[in-house]
Formats: C-alpha cells, sequence, structure tokens
C-alpha cells in the first residue's frame, strides 16, 4: 500500500473510526445508569484520608 | 479465592487504562511523524550540500555549547520581509545534516540561516569579543573567552564516525584525514588541496586573527562564515519541489 | 541494618562517577563525573550516619501512609521554586542589561535553559512526584507500592536536577529545548521514570478503593506519555562512552518535527495533564465538594490526550516542515481549545454554591486564579496556532508571555495552592503559619503574571510589526538592531513582573518554613463572609 492510499484510508474511514468512538465514548459515559457511579467516584476524595481502610 | 478474582478484575482495569491511553497518544505522533521518514518529498532535491567540515563541525558545537540557539533562529519563512532581510527562505535539505537542527524558535537576535560571507572575519571576532562595540544596541552577551580557548578536538574522529552512524555521508576518506583537516582549514600555510576536493565550499584562511593558534573562536567563525551558503539556488526549482 | 543498602548503592554510584572521571575523553565529561562524584559521596555519608548498625530500632510501622517523600518534596518544590523563578529575574535583566552576563558561565545561553528547567522540571516535577505520591495513596486507600521504590524515584529525580543544572552552566547540552540534558543524563531519567511507573500503577493495583479516581489517570497519562516522549525525542548517538557529547539520530526536519512533537507534549503532559491530576484531587479537597461533573472529566481526559499529541506542528509553521503536517497540527490545535475549556468550567463550577469562599479562603482563591490562567491560556495558545497570527506571533516575545501566563498562572499558582493545603497537614499542625500571607502571596503573583504576560504581549507585537514594516518607497524601514533597542523598556518592566512573582515565592517559603516549625501568626482572620461591608475599622 503506498502513501496515498493510506492518507485516503485514514481520512476517510480512519476519521469515521475514531469519530464513532468518540461519540460512543460519551454515549456511554451519559447513559443513566452511569449517572450513579459518577457520583460516587467523585466523592472518592472527600473521604476521610488520615490512613488506609481496611486490612490486607 | 473469590477475593483473589477480585482483584483480577482490578488489576485489567488499571492495565486496560494504562493500555488505552497508550494507544490514545500514539496515534497522532504515528500519523504526523512516521511519513516524514519515508515520503520522498520531504527533503527538497538540491545541489551542493555536504557534510561539516572538521572545523565547521566543531563550531557548531560551540554554538550548541553556548546556547546560541535561545536567542538565533537558523530557518527563514518564505515571507517578503524575512527574504528581504535574510535571503532565500530556509530549505529543508539545507538542514540535512544537522544532527540536531538548530532552526530555534525566538528572535532575541536576528536569523543566522545565511549569515555566512556576509561580514567579514574580523567583523565576527569583534563582534563576539565585544558585541556592543560593533551594535551598540545589541543585547549579546560577551565570549570574548573563545579567542583564548584552544580547540579541545582531539577525537575529532570519535565524532565523525558518530555522525556517519546517524546518517551523514562521511567518506573513509573523510574520516582518515580528520585531524589533519581540522588543523588545516584556519591555517594560512597548510596544503588546501585534499581538504577543498572533499569539502567544496569550504571557507579557507585564519579566523581569530591569530594564524599561530587554532583556537574555539576559529572553529565558531568557521561555522558561521558557512552557513547558508551551500546551497546553488541557480539550479533549485521551486515548483518542481512544491510540498 | 537500616539504610545499609542505600549506603552501598550510593557508594557504588559514587565510585562509577570516579571512574568515569577517571576514564573520560573531555574535560565537560570529566568536570561532569567530579560533580556527581561530590553528590554521591556526598549522600552516602548522609544515609551512613543514619544505618542502624546496632539493629535496635523499632520495626517500621507500614499500616500507615507512606510520607516521608512527600514531606521532602513538599519543602523542595517551595525550594527550586524560588531557584527558577530567581533565575527568571536574572536572565530578564541580562536581557534588559547585557553587562549583566559573565562569561562563560553564566551567560544568558546557558541560563536560559536552567531558568526553564528549573521552573518546568525541578518545580513543576517535584510538585508532580510529590504530589502524585500523596494523592494516589489517598484516593486508592493504599500505601505506596514500595518506600524503597518511591525513595529511589524521588531522590532519583533530585538527582537528575542536579546533573541537569550543573551541565547547562558547564555548557553541557544537546540544544534541544525542554530536552538539554545529554544522554547519560537522559538514561538515568529514563530508569528513575521506569521505577516511578512501576511505583504508580503498583500503587493502583493494590488499592482498596474499587474506581480509580480520575485524578490518577491525568498523573497515569502524564508519567507514560513523558516516557514515550523523552525516550523518542532523545534517540542519540554518543561519541564515545566517556564523552558528554551525543548526536541525534535525526536530521534536520525529522528531527524538528520530532522534536517539537516532544516539546509540544511536555507542555501538554507534563504542564497540563499531570497538574490537571492535581487540580481534579485538591479542588474538590479545598473547596469540600466534589467536583462539578464527573463524566465531564472523563471527557476531558480523553479528548485532551488524544488532540493534544497532534498540536506539535504549530512550533514550526512556515518553516521547512511540509504544509500538510503544518495544518494538521493547527487544526488539532484549534480543536483543543475544546476540551481545555471544558476542563476550566469543570474546576470553576466546583465551587458553585460555594462562592463565597474566594473571600474567606486565599487558597481556594489560588486554585481558582490558577484555573482562570489555564483557561486564558488554552484560549491563547489555539489563537496562536492559527498559521496567520502565527506568521506574526512566532520568534517574538508573544511566545514567551504566552508560556508564562500558562506555566506562572495555571502551574505556578496550583502548585501553590497544592503546597499550602498539604504543609499543615503533612506536619499535622492545626493551620498555617499566616493566611494572610498567602493573600499576599496571591496578590504578588497575579499582578506579577498580569503585568509580566501584558507587558510581553505588547513587546511581541511591537517587534512583530517592526520586522515587516515597509515604507513607501518599498523598503524595510527598521534594521534589525533598532527593533531590539525599541524593547529595552519592556524588558525592563518584564524583570519587574518576574521579580514581584519571584518575591511572592519568598513570602511562601517563610510561610512554609515558619508553619513546619509550629508556630502560628498572631493575626486578624480574613474577612468574615457577609459582613464585609461599612464595619468601621477597629
Amino acid at each position: 500500500m503506498d502513501y496515498n492510499a493510506f492518507r485516503h484510508f485514514a481520512d476517510s474511514w480512519g476519521l469515521l473510526y475514531l469519530l464513532v468512538i468518540f461519540v460512543g465514548v460519551i454515549l456511554f459515559l451519559m447513559r443513566p445508569g452511569a449517572k450513579k457511579h459518577a457520583e460516587m467516584a467523585a466523592q472518592i476524595p472527600l473521604k476521610d484520608d488520615r490512613s488506609p481502610q481496611g486490612e490486607e | 479465592m473469590g477475593l483473589l478474582d477480585k482483584h483480577g478484575v482490578i488489576e485489567r482495569n488499571a492495565t486496560l487504562l494504562l493500555v488505552a491511553g497508550l494507544v490514545t497518544v500514539s496515534i497522532g505522533g504515528i500519523v504526523e511523524i512516521a511519513p516524514l521518514f519515508y515520503l520522498e518529498n520531504t527533503i527538497e532535491k538540491v545541489e551542493g550540500m555536504r557534510p561539516y567540515s572538521p572545523l565547521e563541525l566543531a563550531g557548531r558545537n560551540i554554538y550548541i555549547r553556548e546556547g546560541c540557539y535561545n536567542c538565533h533562529s537558523q530557518m527563514i519563512r518564505p515571507f517578503r520581509d524575512e527574504v528581504e532581510r535574510y535571503g532565500h527562505y530556509s530549505l529543508a535539505a539545507e538542514s540535512m545534516y544537522d544532527h540536531p537542527f538548530q532552526w530555534g524558535s525566538k528572535r532575541t537576535g536576528p536569523d543566522l540561516a545565511r549569515v555566512g560571507d556576509r561580514y567579514s572575519n574580523e567583523w565576527h571576532v569583534q563582534h563576539l569579543k565585544d558585541p556592543q562595540s560593533v551594535v551598540p544596541e545589541s543585547v549579546m552577551p560577551s565570549y570574548s573567552f573563545l579567542a583564548d580557548a584552544d580547540l579541545g578536538f582531539d577525537n575529532v574522529k570519535d565524532h565523525l564516525v558518530a555522525n556517519q552512524r546517524v546518517g551523514v555521508p562521511y567518506t573513509e576518506e573523510m574520516i582518515e584525514n580528520a585531524e589533519a583537516d581540522l588543523k588545516a582549514q584556519a591555517d594560512p600555510d597548510a596544503d588546501w588541496d585534499g581538504l577543498e576536493a572533499r569539502y567544496p565550499k569550504v571557507v579557507l584562511g585564519d579566523f581569530d586573527g591569530d594564524p599561530a593558534r587554532l583556537t574555539e573562536m576559529d572553529a565558531l567563525v568557521a561555522y558561521m562564515q558557512m552557513l547558508g551558503t551551500l546551497v546553488d539556488f541557480s539550479s533549485y526549482d521551486a515548483q518542481a519541489n512544491y510540498r | 541494618m537500616r539504610n545499609l543498602g542505600w549506603t552501598i548503592l550510593l557508594a557504588i554510584g559514587a565510585v562509577l562517577s570516579l571512574l568515569a572521571a577517571g576514564f573520560a575523553q573531555d574535560v565537560l565529561f570529566q568536570t561532569h563525573a567530579w560533580v556527581v562524584f561530590f553528590a554521591l559521596a556526598l549522600g552516602t555519608i548522609f544515609v551512613l550516619r543514619k544505618v542502624d548498625f546496632a539493629g535496635n530500632a523499632a520495626p517500621v510501622d507500614k499500616s500507615g501512609y507512606f510520607d516521608d517523600p512527600i514531606r521532602a518534596g513538599v519543602i523542595l518544590t517551595t525550594f527550586w521554586g524560588v531557584v527558577g523563578f530567581l533565575v527568571g529575574v536574572v536572565v530578564a535583566l541580562q536581557l534588559a542589561f547585557p553587562q549583566l552576563n559573565i562569561e562563560p558561565y553564566l551567560n544568558f545561553g546557558r541560563l536560559r535553559p536552567l531558568h526553564t528547567s528549573a521552573v518546568i522540571f525541578a518545580f513543576g516535577g517535584t510538585a508532580l512526584i510529590t504530589s502524585s505520591f500523596y494523592v494516589v495513596q489517598r484516593t486508592t486507600s493504599a500505601r505506596l507500592l514500595s518506600d524503597g521504590l518511591a525513595q529511589f524515584v524521588f531522590w532519583g529525580y533530585q538527582l537528575f536536577i542536579l546533573m541537569a543544572a550543573s551541565g547547562y552552566v558547564l555548557g553541557i547540552t544537546q540544544g534541544r529545548e525542554y530536552a538539554e540534558p545529554e544522554w547519560y543524563v537522559d538514561i538515568w531519567i529514563t530508569i528513575v521514570w521506569v521505577g516511578y511507573l512501576i511505583l504508580f500503577l503498583g500503587t493502583l493495583f493494590k488499592r482498596k478503593e474499587p474506581h480509580i479516581y480520575v485524578a490518577n489517570w491525568f498523573y497515569l497519562a502524564f508519567i507514560f506519555t513523558i516516557a514515550m516522549l523523552h525516550v523518542v525525542n532523545n534517540l542519540a548517538m554518543p561519541v564515545s562512552p566517556f564523552s558528554m557529547k551525543s548526536y541525534s539520530a535525526f536530521a534536520g526536519v525529522q528531527d524538528a518535527l520530532t522534536q517539537w512533537w516532544y516539546g509540544h507534549n511536555a507542555v501538554g503532559f507534563f504542564l497540563t495533564a499531570g497538574f490537571l491530576g492535581m487540580m481534579y484531587y485538591f479542588m474538590p479537597k479545598q473547596a469540600e465538594r466534589p467536583v462539578y461533573s464527573y463524566r465531564l472529566s472523563i471527557i476531558h481526559f480523553w479528548s485532551l490526550i488524544f488532540m493534544y499529541i497532534w498540536a506539535g506542528p504549530h512550533h514550526l509553521h512556515y518553516t521547512a516542515l511540509p504544509d500538510w503536517a503544518q495544518t494538521l497540527g493547527m487544526v488539532f490545535s484549534v480543536m483543543l481549545w475544546m476540551p481545555s475549556w471544558g476542563g476550566m468550567i469543570n474546576g470553576l463550577m466546583t465551587l458553585s454554591g460555594a462562592w463565597d469562599k474566594l473571600r474567606t479562603d486565599p487558597i481556594i482563591r489560588m486554585m481558582v486564579i490558577a484555573v482562570a490562567f489555564y483557561g486564558m491560556s488554552t484560549f491563547e495558545g489555539p489563537m496562536m496556532s492559527i498559521k496567520a497570527v502565527n506568521g506574526l506571533s512566532h520568534y517574538t516575545d508573544w511566545t514567551i508571555g504566552h508560556v508564562h501566563s500558562g506555566a506562572l498562572g495555571w502551574v505556578g499558582m496550583i502548585s501553590f495552592g497544592m503546597v499550602y493545603f498539604l504543609v499543615p497537614r503533612l506536619w499535622g499542625r492545626e493551620r498555617l503559619y499566616s493566611l494572610r500571607m498567602v493573600n499576599w502571596h496571591f496578590w504578588l503573583a497575579t499582578l506579577g503574571i498580569v503585568v509580566y504576560a501584558a507587558v510581553m504581549w505588547v513587546s511581541g507585537i511591537t517587534q512583530g510589526l517592526m520586522w515587516r514594516e515597509y515604507d513607501a518607497e518599498g523598503f524595510l524601514v527598521y534594521s534589525f538592531a533598532e527593533t531590539v533597542a525599541a524593547l529595552k523598556p519592556y524588558f525592563i518592566l518584564r524583570a519587574v513582573g518576574g521579580a514581584m512573582y519571584l518575591v511572592g515565592g519568598l513570602v511562601m517559603a517563610y510561610n512554609v518554613y515558619m508553619t513546619i516549625k509550629g508556630k502560628t501568626r498572631n493575626e486578624k482572620p480574613i474577612a468574615v463572609a457577609h459582613v464585609a461591608t461599612a464595619q468601621p475599622a477597629e
């Protein structure tokens, strides 16, 4: 495959592929079930930070 | 056992983050940089480019050591004012043997891509020793110590070999004669025939005003006097080399 | 026999550098080897004195977090900050008054890399390593993977700083901006960095918190991307194993793009991604509320790391780099504006509902102004990457102004916020020595940056326009020397702005010192909320 073929692939299918991934990531994050999970994760820094929790 | 399984999942997630991140940050570099190495039109076809002579290479190393690139670019952009001020815009081919490139990013002082052959050796020496004595507005530091420093470039052969290993076409003949060429270029009494044949257009003669000594000043001025002088623009076809 | 291993390791290192000095092919390599030898020899003696030969010390309690390198890191962050700002003021004055250059060792060309590296790698790098050690432990609820590895990474990095800094003054440089250290220093930092990656990743593996908090994502991206950039950009052929000199593996145009792919992503991943990790932990902490939108932070992360890596070619507009690469770099740089502002909004909105804290808490104010400067420079950056704008701004002081609004405004301020947050906690003090001094620091630094950035902006545009000014007959109006003379007032004013920022740094250093000593300053509390209006004095 020469350079031009590569380039055509990159600015058509390659671009589409990246766009689909981008939209996919956003849809996945914004799905209704993710809200609770995200809110729990956002609380992590606010937990007690003086010593590790639990034992090995 | 159950705990171990869970641990495995967690481990995989951190690994997954690492792998997905690495893939994400690799794409841009691969698409942009990799083609430059195999696209034939990245570097124009020109006549006149040759590797640096040993003394020029020593001078270039001093240029890098003193951090000249912090204030001087070596890259003329294709604008009317820059071409009038500095000369023909720079070609990729002109830095094809530059390891590393010294295009610079700031012009506290003027561009030096074509400073070669513009001023006399005496001007350069005076300017390096006391810049304000020739350019009163200048904010350049003094480099008078270069005139007192003997050029310690004993392992010049090793330097040429290292360049050869990264792709600079130094011939075995050039490497054989490196030490002699280093001394001959700034020595008015030397036999220059071989040196000129190996390095066409090489600037010859004493540079620092002290023919008896080979100093760092000799090397730096020799380097500056050849900057931008190699390519023969009468035979350069800009249209054919459009990228 | 605690510390014995370290003593032996340091002693071996000292002997190796002594050998390197002996076999050296050039004077610079020899001098550099001696510098490293003395550093390691002193380190050996220092650690040797702490070796417990009798073996009767109590065993180390490993149930808590490992904070030793973090405490050292907070002190050294402050120290390197002051050093970096000081050298900055010196080089600024050298540009205004060239008589201040002391050849050969203290000429501008050698001090400028010292300044940039002191701020980026010594101050910024130490701040990043320190804060990442703190954040990864607190958000995973796990002690660092290994105490020894953590100490190695931290002190190994400090040795790298020493080697880089002493090298610049001696004249040992690769001539690649922000990647000046020579090949053997590059190899050393690669070893340290691999240790860092193992340490960070290993701590994530043993975490007790099921979710990996987003701050760690940013830190992790910073670590592995810098590793990739560093290794590729520094590929070089040494002249000999005992020579300081190496020649880059790439030449000319390929070398230029590799370097600016590195250079711009040193901004993107060192000065942005890493410090965003800091923001995503310390802002919610100090504001005592969770980040505005956690999901936005994840979009911020992926789009930022994807797009940043493409932006490098905007440093090479109108050069001999092929046009297609320049255009690609410009397009991605402009797009980068979006994720950057997504992150800025996310940071600022974390304070929504608690804006009154801006009045009462100078630490949160420092973090907020940091994010505001982040927003400002990530708007200015994309604008300057547009080719038409870049044609004017490139090679001028405008670029210098831009990097300083990012480095002083964003990187500096968020790091100061981190230091002020950590000092009382790490030394178990009730509060900082003085909050009013934080307030002073805030205003000195903010005004300093504003002066600096505004002056450089004017200076850059002046310079750019003078270079291209034509008279009616079609001749260039100004010689280069005339444009240099025109900038002198701006160069002096710039040094004033920088000096204000430096004084702010000194105020911080004093405050940190007194807090560690356990002192508290007897002072009136900062304006109590809602009663600030029309109160008679005393």
